[in-house]
């Protein structure tokens, strides 16, 4: 029983779906590039990203608000950005542990977001998901138009924060105070940066789009929301990161990376493939995109001290 | 020699800010409780019970508190060797596998007296290999372990369920038809002795305290562990000081994840005696969580990690009586950390004062002595 | 060890015209039960709930059956705590709802002789380790999903159904394997595509596979577990349809829901207590079937053609006199 499908018919929707998939880690890592670059490391971005999913549907939906979708997002950044404002306070000010917090962080926005579904929506949620948009003239080109442009709005921002956020840190007075602090805090405030300020609005920011991650994934992709539905994507974006070297562009591609090896597993299965004959369990092929990403960065040489230096140091005037 | 004492010994701020931070904790979470419709008070009255109550209740919040034990033994050394091992999860759930391949594939062929060791060991390995990959991956090409880590816990919970729906299937499932993805029960021989039945309460209580007290010795009180602190505190005064900071970062990663795979094997052969889907959820994070209630020492992880055993099984007990959402639970959790890592600064600006205050009233029998003054982590 | 209870639905006729067999027992009779998802989970949790308050309802409310009743218990050592704690609070019943409960199910059933323990998906009662406070209980999920697949077939206009499955295990598979035959018995020149997320609770990972499944061409899906909504919400956003399983999903998204195979558990519940009101405290394994009634279908607001009834009532004659046999197992 074979599928009526043409090769080149399989990669454009994988390629589509792919672009879909990989918004709610593109607004996640990009946050927290911000927030990295600056030193500090956020680790709560589970969390975040779960109030954000909450709180969007729950504007957006029939049981809920019934507000427009794009006040669901609104919404959800706005509590991204509360979480951001209590992840500065701890991690800048009260100079917490930033791994640990992070995760304190997470367990909170795990918990609250659990209680509310239960509390607000009696555990069941649903939302139609962000139509998608229409590009007068690129979305009916052939192959092209189908993998590019016939996505909702929220993936099309998603992918234009990556130049803008490269823009941003490389050629304005707020991405260079941002690497400054990151790489020498002490430097940069010897030379009149506020660096405990510009942490702030990096973890804010941050913040904010991991809010806006969670949107993405529930208003943007999936239409509902279930306890705990991240599953582990704020990790991931946290450790895309890593994997991009915290450049906005590499981060794009480790995040595409990772949608697309999870979609193809996928097709593998619909597909049916075969080694000798016997299929492929589900589980071994579950692993792909995860051994790959570390596979994809053990083999690309990393050129190092791309870390910026002050990362996870806290800045206390007349220490560092 | 006295004002060192007096600086690093003497400050109960130190040891009680962690109490006060789960009061504030609570008293937030009371909160909660009370925009859900609940009683704090009964709610609380309920953990209380539900931890304490009797007996058994106390013997299970114990067992309750054994794998949460020896997983922040392992992160206070990762942590302390300046890694971020996010992957404890991962690696318990390796080790319980390995420790149940083995047991099952030994049989009846042993005496359990090398027989629960052996497993054990083991399981030690399991989660020790895999704490050596993303530490091999962080020597060897610097690759980031918070990212291999992360990626680590995810083939682990496939790899898992691989092994379980495949290869290690309990042979009567695949009989019956209903494929359920669970091991074979583990042989009687390897089975850590329960200690007072009808409680959960078995041997690796004894395992886990002789951990904290190994790993401190260890950490204190050999070069080895010195080594690794030194990696912790300084990367850059440690190659100074010529010691290999790869190896040691690896090596930190190892021995978490080993102790993490114990806790594993511990809790496999010591309580469900069978590995099931479902098997030690979220105890790789609680034991994060244990490890920084307990200022990241590993003797400090075994009030910690009782204290925490207690929360969890009270929890549940406050869950069924009040019908309270276990989500509140994760939130408490949250709130807990949030507050003991927040409170790290005051203790920390008492500590730099005292130092301050010290050295400042010199007294006769003082005068002459030098102080020295590090961090007091 | 299996004993197939054929005699479910007379007895359970016989104690509903005798009616009050609660009043057989001092107070109401306390029933207790621990679930791996929620209540609410439109699935394999919500089935046996709401199985649970249809008979408390039927007997006359919570004075008659006290339900109480623990939700999320996806770890196992937790659920073990709690159903120990059930059975020490002295409840009558209490129900490990979930197959992976079963290890420490066996290890506390011993320690209270008095209560009455019952777990599924399972066939596995004790007697062979010498218990007798122990029911079972499963459902046979191939055969409405083989119902489900003949409809799915007829239903389809691209010819290409979709299965979202969880972990290819235990009812998931039974009802996977079943509908695989029902498609191919109503269109055998459907193409059926098979995922597994090896997640009952992921529904990310549920949203992505009917995203492929749906490039594949499927414009029919179905598929089992908690994990489902938001494959079903996709769907719907694409004007195709469902099948569901275990639960009536058809509430939700009636217009997309064509039909459910709802898992009705109060024979099995009133018939446990009954058992219990005659001194009977387990060793009774229950199957679910079409022709004992256990399995239901409710049908969603789809409009479907009178032929696709016609066949669907046909299966399901065909399966409940044996005449068509649902396999459990299908080779790889």
């Amino acid at each position: 029983m074979g599928n009526d499908l043409t090769l080149t018919q399989i990669l454009v929707s994988a390629f589509a779906l792919t672009l879909g998939a990989a918004t709610p880690y593109l607004y996640a890592s990009i946050g927290e590039i911000f927030s990295q670059r600056s030193g500090v490391l956020n680790l709560g971005v589970e969390g975040i990203m779960l109030m954000g999913a909450f709180v969007a549907i729950f504007f957006v939906s029939d049981k809920g608000l019934q507000a427009a979708p794009i006040v669901g997002v609104l919404a959800a950044m706005f509590v991204g950005g509360l979480m951001g404002i209590l992840a500065a306070v701890i991690n800048v000010t009260f100079k917490a542990e930033q791994g640990i917090s992070g995760i304190g962080l997470t367990l909170f926005g795990l918990g609250m977001s659990s209680l509310l579904f239960k509390m607000l929506a009696e555990g069941v949620i649903t939302a139609p998901v962000f139509p998608k948009l229409d590009i007068a003239g690129l979305s009916d080109l052939p192959i092209v138009g189908e993998i590019f442009f016939q996505q909702n709005v929220l993936v099309y921002i998603a992918f234009a924060l990556v130049p803008i956020s490269v823009w941003v840190l490389n050629k304005t007075t707020w991405g260079l105070q941002i690497r400054a602090v990151g790489q020498n805090p002490k430097a940069a405030d010897a030379m009149g940066v506020n660096v405990n300020r510009v942490r702030y609005s990096t973890v804010i920011l941050g913040a904010t789009l991991a809010g806006a991650a969670g949107a993405a994934l529930s208003i943007g992709l999936t239409g509902v929301f279930q306890e705990n539905m991240t599953a582990g994507r704020g990790f991931i974006a946290v450790a895309l990161v890593y994997f991009g070297g915290w450049s906005p562009w590499r981060v794009m591609l480790g995040a595409l990376l990772f949608s697309a090896a999870n979609n193809l597993q996928i097709w593998a299965q619909i597909l049916d493939i075969r080694v000798g004959g016997t299929p492929i369990p589900s589980n071994l092929l579950g692993m792909i995109p995860y051994i790959l990403t570390i596979l994809v960065l053990v083999f690309t040489r990393q050129r190092h001290n791309l870390e910026p230096a002050a990362l996870t140091k806290a800045f206390e005037r007349g220490e560092n | 020699m006295k004002i060192q004492k007096r600086i690093f010994g003497g400050d109960p701020a130190a040891a009680f800010a962690p109490v006060i931070a789960v009061v504030l904790a609570l008293a937030l979470a009371g909160v909660l409780l009370v925009a859900l419709g609940k009683n704090p008070f009964e709610a609380y009255a309920s953990m209380i019970e539900g931890a304490f109550g009797s007996d058994t209740r106390i013997f299970n919040t114990i067992s309750r508190a054994v794998p949460l034990m020896l997983v922040a033994i392992g992160i206070c050394i990762a942590f302390r060797g300046g890694v971020i091992n996010i992957g404890a999860e991962g690696q318990l759930f390796v080790g319980a596998v390995s420790a149940t391949a083995f047991a099952v594939a030994v049989g009846d062929s042993l005496t359990p007296l090398l027989f629960v060791p052996l497993t054990l060991v083991v399981g030690f390995a399991g989660g020790a290999a895999w704490g050596a990959i993303p530490g091999f991956l962080k020597a060897r090409f610097d690759v980031n372990e918070i990212l291999t880590t992360v990626m680590m816990n995810e083939i682990a919970i496939r790899l898992l369920l691989f092994l379980l729906s495949g290869p290690m299937i309990d042979p009567k499932e695949v009989a019956q038809g209903t494929h359920i993805p669970q091991s074979a029960p583990l042989p009687e021989g390897s089975w850590l002795g329960r200690l007072a039945p009808p409680s959960r309460l078995h041997m690796g209580i004894f395992i886990a305290i002789i951990a904290a007290i190994i790993v401190y010795v260890l950490l204190w009180r050999t070069p080895l562990g010195y080594r690794i602190r030194a990696v912790g505190q300084s990367k850059a005064a440690s190659l100074y000081a010529g010691i290999s900071v790869p190896t040691y970062l690896t090596l930190a990663l190892v021995l978490s994840g080993g102790l993490a795979g114990l806790a594993g094997a511990v809790e496999v052969t010591g309580v469900t005696h069978r590995m099931v889907e479902g098997f030690a959820v979220g105890y790789g994070f609680s034991g994060i969580v244990v490890a920084l209630f307990g200022r990241l020492h590993p003797i400090g992880a075994i009030p910690s990690a009782f204290l925490f055993g207690a929360l969890l099984t009270g929890a549940e007990r406050m869950q069924r009586d009040l019908q309270v959402p276990s989500a509140t639970i994760t939130a408490l959790q949250g709130l807990v950390v949030l507050f003991v890592v927040s409170s790290d600064i005051w203790v920390r600006r008492r500590a730099a004062r005292r130092a301050t205050q010290m050295l400042a009233e010199p007294t006769a029998a003082e005068s002459n002595v030098q102080p020295i003054i590090s961090e007091a982590k | 060890m299996k004993r197939k209870v054929l005699l479910i639905a007379l007895l359970s006729l016989a104690l509903m015209a005798f009616g009050g067999f609660a009043s057989a027992q001092d107070g109401p009779v306390r029933v207790a039960i621990v679930m791996p998802s929620t209540i609410t989970d439109l699935s394999w949790s919500q089935a046996i709930y709401s199985g649970l308050v249809a008979v408390q309802t039927e007997m006359g409310g919570e004075s008659a059956m006290e339900i109480a009743y623990s939700e999320n218990m996806f770890d196992v050592t937790a659920a073990a705590q709690a159903l120990r704690d059930y059975a020490e609070d002295g409840y009558d019943i209490v129900i490990a709802h979930g197959t992976q409960y079963g290890t420490s199910l066996f290890e506390l059933a011993p320690d209270y002789p008095d209560t009455s323990f019952a777990w599924g998906t399972a066939t596995d009662t004790g007697t062979e380790a010498g218990l007798e406070n122990i029911f079972a209980y499963e459902a046979a999920a191939e055969e409405g999903g083989y119902i489900n697949g003949v409809m799915a077939g007829l239903m389809t206009k691209s010819n290409v159904i979709g299965v979202v499955g969880p972990v290819k295990a235990g009812d998931a598979l039974l009802y996977i394997n079943g509908f695989i035959q029902g498609v191919a018995a109503s269109n055998p020149d459907a193409t059926v595509n098979v995922t597994y997320t090896n997640s009952f609770s992921e529904v990310a990972a549920g949203t992505d596979a009917a995203n492929a499944h749906i490039a594949a061409g499927a414009d029919v899906l179905t598929g089992s577990s908690q994990m489902v909504v938001g494959a079903i919400q996709l769907i719907q956003d694409e004007g195709g349809y469902w099948f569901g399983t275990q639960s009536d999903q058809s509430a939700q998204w009636p217009a997309t829901v064509v039909a459910s195979q709802v898992y009705d558990w109060t024979a099995v519940i009133r018939d446990i207590i009954a058992q219990r009101a005659n001194g009977v405290k387990g060793g009774v394994a229950y199957n679910l079937t079409l022709e004992n009634g256990g399995l239901k279908f409710a049908f969603g607001d789809v409009e479907i053609s009178p032929a696709l009834l016609i066949a669907a009532g046909e299966a399901a004659k065909g399966i409940e006199s044996g005449e068509i046999e649902v396999l459990t197992e299908l080779p790889e």
